[in-house]
Order: C-alpha cells, then sequence, then structure tokens
C-alpha cells in the first residue's frame, strides 16, 4: 500500500466506493424512515430509543475512536441534555426544537466546564477521570431536589413542533428523534472528514509529531470534547423527547459502559459501526434480560469478556478484514 | 464545634478505609497501567462476606473469621483479573474486561443476597460508645481509625523498608529493567493485584457496620478511591494515605455541612487539585509515565 492509498484509507475515502456507499446510506435511511409505516407501536419506541443512544455512542466514538480517548465520562453529558430539555419542557415549552437545542447547550456548557480536568491526561488517567466526572455528576442528579433526586423528573408533556399539535404516536416522535439523529451523524462525519478531523486523528497515532508540525494538541483535544459533550446533550434531549421520564440510573456507569462497549463492538474510529453496536447493545440489554429472568447484567458482563476476546477490532474491522481478503484474492 | 470535630473523626474513619481499599487500586495502576474497574465489586464482596457471617450482631468469633474469608475472596478475584488484564495490551481491552467482571460479580451479589440494603452490626464488644468531646461516639469506628494507623504504618514498612518492598517499587517505576535483571514481573505483579484486592475486600468487611452492603455501593466505593487515587498521585502509597484523609475528610465535612451537595464537594476537591498539581500531590518519586 502506498502512502497516498493509506492516507485514504485511513480517512474512509475510496473514490471507487464512493458511489456504492452513497446507494447503501439512502437504502438505510429509507428502511429507518418506513419502519413506523409496517413496525407496531413498540419496535418502533424501541427502535427510537436506539437512535438516542446511538447518538450518545456517536460522542463516545468521537473521543475513543477518532481521537484515541477511552472515556466513561460521557453519559454525564447525555443526561446533562436529558434533564435540561424535560426542564424545559416542563417549564417553558414543549417545541422539541427548543428542547434539543437546550440539550445540545447544556451538553457543550458541562463539558467545557468538565472537560479541562480531562483532557489534560491520556490512556487509561483520561479513563479514570471522565469515569470520576461521571460520576459525580449522576450522584449530583441522585441528589439534586431540584431534578427530583432519586425519584427522577417526570411529567414532561408531549413535544410539538412548530407550534403543531402534541405527537402522541409513536411514529411521529421516531421520524423526529431519526431526523435529528441524522442530522447529527452528518455534522459528526464532516468533522471526522475535515482537516480538524485529520488532526485529532494525528493526535491519535502520534502526539509528539503533531506537536511539532506546529499544532496544539491540548486544545484540540479540548475542542472535541466540547463537541462530544454537544453531541451527548443532543442524545439525550432526544432520549428525553422519546422517553418523558429522566431518572438519574439515565446517565449512571452502567449507560456510559454500554456506549463505551457499542463502540467497541462496532469498530472504534468507524462511524457506522458504532451505530450498529449501539442497536445490538441496546436490544441485549432489554430482550435477553428478560429472557434469563432480569439478569442482564450477568450476560452483559459476559459479552463484555467476549468482545475482548472474539471481537478485538469491532465489526468494523471484521467487514473491514473481509474486504481486504476479497481484494487480496481478485 | 464538636459536631466538626466529631464530623473529623467520622473522616479519618472514612479515611482509613478508603486508604485501605485504595491502596490496591492505585499500585495495580502504577505498575501495570491498569485501571482496575471491578475494584468496586471486590469491596462489595468483602462486605457481602461480612454480611453471610456476622450479619445480625452474631459472635466477635464470627466478625474475625470473615476478615480473612474476605481478604481470600478477595485475592482469589484479583488474581483472575490480574490474569485477565494480562491477556491484553490494550488499555481499552483491560477496562472492558474488569468492567465485564464487575458487572458478573455485582450481579451474582445480588442473586444470592437480594437487592435489599443489608446492615451488619458491629461485634458486641465494640458495639458501645464512648463519650469523645463530651458526646457519645462508637467504639468501633474509633477501633477502625486505629486499624488505619496500623496499616499505614504496616504498609509504609513493607514498601519502603523491606526487600519486597523495594522489587515492588522498582516494578512500578520501570517494570522493564527489573524484568531485564531477572526478577519474574509477573508474579510480582499477580502478587499486588491479588494483595490489592484482598486488602479491598477486608476494607469492605470493616465498613460493614458503617456503610452496609447494598447494591450500588461498588461504583459509589469505586469513585471515591479513584478520586484518592487521582488526588494522591497515581503508584503512591504515600500519596493514597494523604489522598484518603483528605477525601475522607471532604466527605465528613460535606455530609455535615451541604449533604445535598457532598459529591461535588468531592469533585470540586479532585479538580482543584488537578489544576495545581497536575500529577496529584504526592506522585510516585521514580515512576515514568509517558
Amino acid at each position: 500500500m502506498s502512502a497516498a492509498e493509506r492516507t485514504q484509507a485511513v480517512d474512509g475515502i475510496r473514490p471507487r466506493r464512493t458511489a456504492g456507499k452513497a446507494v447503501v446510506a439512502v437504502a438505510v435511511l429509507l428502511l429507518l424512515a418506513a419502519a413506523p409505516l409496517v413496525l407496531g407501536a413498540y419496535p418502533v419506541s424501541t427502535m427510537t430509543r436506539i437512535l438516542a443512544f446511538a447518538v450518545l455512542v456517536l460522542s463516545v466514538d468521537l473521543l475513543t475512536g477518532v481521537t484515541g480517548l477511552p472515556t466513561l465520562g460521557q453519559a454525564a453529558y447525555f443526561g446533562a441534555g436529558a434533564y435540561t430539555a424535560a426542564l424545559v419542557g416542563i417549564h417553558l415549552t414543549s417545541d422539541a426544537s427548543v428542547q434539543l437545542l437546550a440539550g445540545l447547550v447544556a451538553g457543550l456548557v458541562t463539558a467545557a466546564l468538565t472537560g479541562w480536568v480531562a483532557v489534560r491526561a491520556r490512556g487509561v488517567v483520561f479513563l479514570m477521570l471522565t469515569l470520576a466526572i461521571g460520576e459525580s455528576v449522576h450522584q449530583v442528579a441522585d441528589t439534586w431536589s431540584v431534578v427530583g433526586a432519586s425519584n427522577g423528573l417526570a411529567g414532561m408533556p408531549p413535544i410539538t413542533l412548530f407550534g403543531g399539535p402534541p405527537l402522541l404516536a409513536a411514529g411521529f416522535v421516531y421520524w423526529w428523534v431519526l431526523a435529528a439523529a441524522v442530522v447529527v451523524f452528518a455534522a459528526v462525519a464532516l468533522v471526522v472528514r475535515s482537516p480538524y478531523g485529520r488532526t485529532l486523528r494525528g493526535i491519535r497515532d502520534n502526539e509528539a509529531r503533531m506537536r511539532a508540525l506546529g499544532y496544539r494538541p491540548a486544545l484540540a483535544r479540548y475542542g472535541v470534547f466540547c463537541l462530544a459533550g454537544a453531541v451527548a446533550g443532543t442524545g439525550g434531549a432526544l432520549w428525553a423527547a422519546h422517553a418523558r421520564f429522566v431518572s438519574p440510573g439515565d446517565l449512571g456507569f452502567e449507560v456510559a459502559a454500554l456506549a463505551l462497549l457499542s463502540v467497541v463492538i462496532g469498530g472504534a474510529g468507524s462511524l457506522w459501526g458504532p451505530c450498529l453496536g449501539a442497536a445490538l447493545v441496546l436490544l441485549v440489554r432489554d430482550n435477553l434480560s428478560a429472557a434469563v429472568g432480569g439478569h442482564g447484567p450477568l450476560v452483559l458482563g459476559l459479552v463484555f469478556v467476549a468482545v475482548v476476546f472474539l471481537l478485538p477490532r469491532g465489526v468494523a474491522g471484521l467487514a473491514a478484514g473481509i474486504r481486504r481478503r476479497k481484494e487480496g484474492l481478485s | 464545634m464538636v459536631t466538626y470535630l466529631v464530623g473529623a473523626l467520622n473522616g479519618l474513619a472514612m479515611g482509613s478505609l478508603l486508604f485501605a481499599i485504595a491502596l490496591g487500586l492505585s499500585l495495580v495502576f502504577g505498575m501495570m497501567d491498569v485501571l482496575n474497574l471491578a475494584h468496586g465489586a471486590v469491596y462489595l464482596v468483602g462486605a457481602y462476606v461480612a454480611v453471610a457471617l456476622a450479619g445480625d450482631g452474631a459472635s466477635p468469633a464470627a466478625f474475625v473469621l470473615a476478615v480473612p474469608a474476605a481478604a481470600g475472596a478477595g485475592a482469589v478475584l484479583g488474581g483472575v483479573l490480574a490474569g485477565l488484564s494480562r491477556a491484553t495490551p490494550h488499555h481499552l481491552d483491560q477496562a472492558l474486561l474488569t468492567l465485564g467482571v464487575s458487572l458478573v460479580v455485582a450481579e451474582l451479589l445480588s442473586v444470592f443476597f437480594g437487592n435489599d440494603v443489608h446492615s451488619v452490626a458491629a461485634p458486641a464488644p465494640v458495639a458501645g460508645s464512648v463519650t469523645v468531646f463530651g458526646e457519645s461516639y462508637p467504639v468501633y469506628r474509633l477501633l477502625v481509625i486505629g486499624f488505619g494507623v496500623v496499616l499505614a504504618v504496616g504498609v509504609y514498612a513493607l514498601v519502603e523498608r523491606s526487600r519486597l518492598g523495594s522489587l515492588i517499587r522498582a516494578t512500578v517505576a520501570d517494570r522493564g529493567m527489573v524484568s531485564a535483571l531477572g526478577v519474574h514481573t509477573g508474579r510480582v505483579l499477580v502478587g499486588v493485584f491479588a494483595a490489592g484486592a484482598g486488602l479491598a475486600a477486608v476494607g469492605g468487611v470493616l465498613a460493614g457496620p458503617i456503610l452496609g452492603a447494598a447494591p450500588g455501593l461498588d461504583e459509589k466505593v469505586l469513585l471515591l478511591a479513584l478520586v484518592v487515587v487521582v488526588i494522591g498521585g497515581l503508584g503512591s502509597v504515600r500519596g493514597a494515605l494523604l489522598g484518603a484523609v483528605l477525601i475522607g475528610q471532604v466527605q465528613a465535612l460535606g455530609t455535615t455541612l451541604l449533604p445535598e451537595y457532598a459529591s461535588f464537594l468531592v469533585f470540586a476537591a479532585m479538580a482543584l487539585v488537578l489544576l495545581l498539581r497536575p500529577a496529584g500531590l504526592l506522585p510516585a518519586r521514580t515512576a515514568v509515565h509517558a
């Protein structure tokens, strides 16, 4: 592989495949959009939750996969977004776009306030600091009476859009969440392919060299941390729009761990892989848990261990391997 | 004023327990660069061993017996964790592995003991209280403070003054060099991992009469231990001691003065320390970290 080819492979831009990829993307989008027309209310509601969770997973991937900073703290910003959206929904307006914006800003601000502590570190220390931040925010949510403490925040009215009637049907809420999630996905994809995204990958692969080239890794890391906070906050607002109830459990350790697991299952650094991982993880948690008598965490724990040994590079890594093997044959 | 003094005593008792719990986390981190996310679960195993053996004010002998039993269980778990995390060199994989083990252990505990909050009675001879600063204070907590002092002295003697201790410190500082000198560092690593986990489980037993045992306690304890390690400096015994005493006081003062914001105070303390001393208060002197 020549250097230029390698750069292309790393960036995920392969001119030969662009057309094929676009077809697949449009087909997936159409299938997702058509889902409420053929599926019942329960599967649609499950898919809504998967989409909101996938936005959180995207934010984890932005840090862990693209920038190489393993994080267990994104659930905190997800929760900040969810709580803010719910508070806006209860006290100000039921307009979903306002709630979404409020959630985005809340995630951004919380990440900006807490992130400077974390971005000085790398590797496991970063993991440790984000975990400490996440758990602190979780415990604040668990004790602070303004947000309902351990009872959570209930009583959020159904969302409306652009002054229309309340969206009561699961399908309408799903379409709103889908539209927002697609926009977020596109925005993250743009960032990852921009020169800034290239800088982030450079920092991941060789920070000393990037510094020698005149980049400022600390600033770039802080920037991506704030960005990831905003993405997670958006995911939280979408989660609240669907659930209309936020509890401290929504920003707990388990959510953060599941988001990280989704990224690892999907393949860190790829964008579509972790989204697939998010769907898998939520389906396993919600359905397998009932099948094994409510002992979901037991199964999940075993999944964590199994993933490390069986899927070291994730689903995306698996797909890339198959592609490489095919190309080697032809 | 008396309230604060009693609060400070509570803080010292909490600090003693935190030192016992955080020590293993810190040393394992310093040696292997492994963040053991199952450390809280190991602590919880110790707490439930205390529930099983000495749950409702059983004989003092049962409580004393719970200590070696928990240490053994913790050490076995620590050995398993050490083996698992040595199987893969990637930080992310190691974190996922220990996370998986912690989920499995916590779920098994709640299968066997249910989801209720269990309390552990202090053994009968020390269950009473004495008058301190004109207020009655539980004898048991004073004993826990005494345990903390003994542990700190013992660990200091072991790590700073013994041959084994110099081996441990050298492995923290430069594992490759120690290995090149012909020492089987793998054994040192597994030994320290197991000993640290055993100590955390003992901490769980001793904390039983104070904190009880309940699902979710593992995460709270893991958070406190993490903050202690970060504040003190990674891989440093003295740092773990200082961090534990500090966080014990912050916790105690927080619950006395601002109960709603106690957890926020812990984070604020960590942020403040990291702002002033990014490597922690007493980082391991010889440790080489990238």
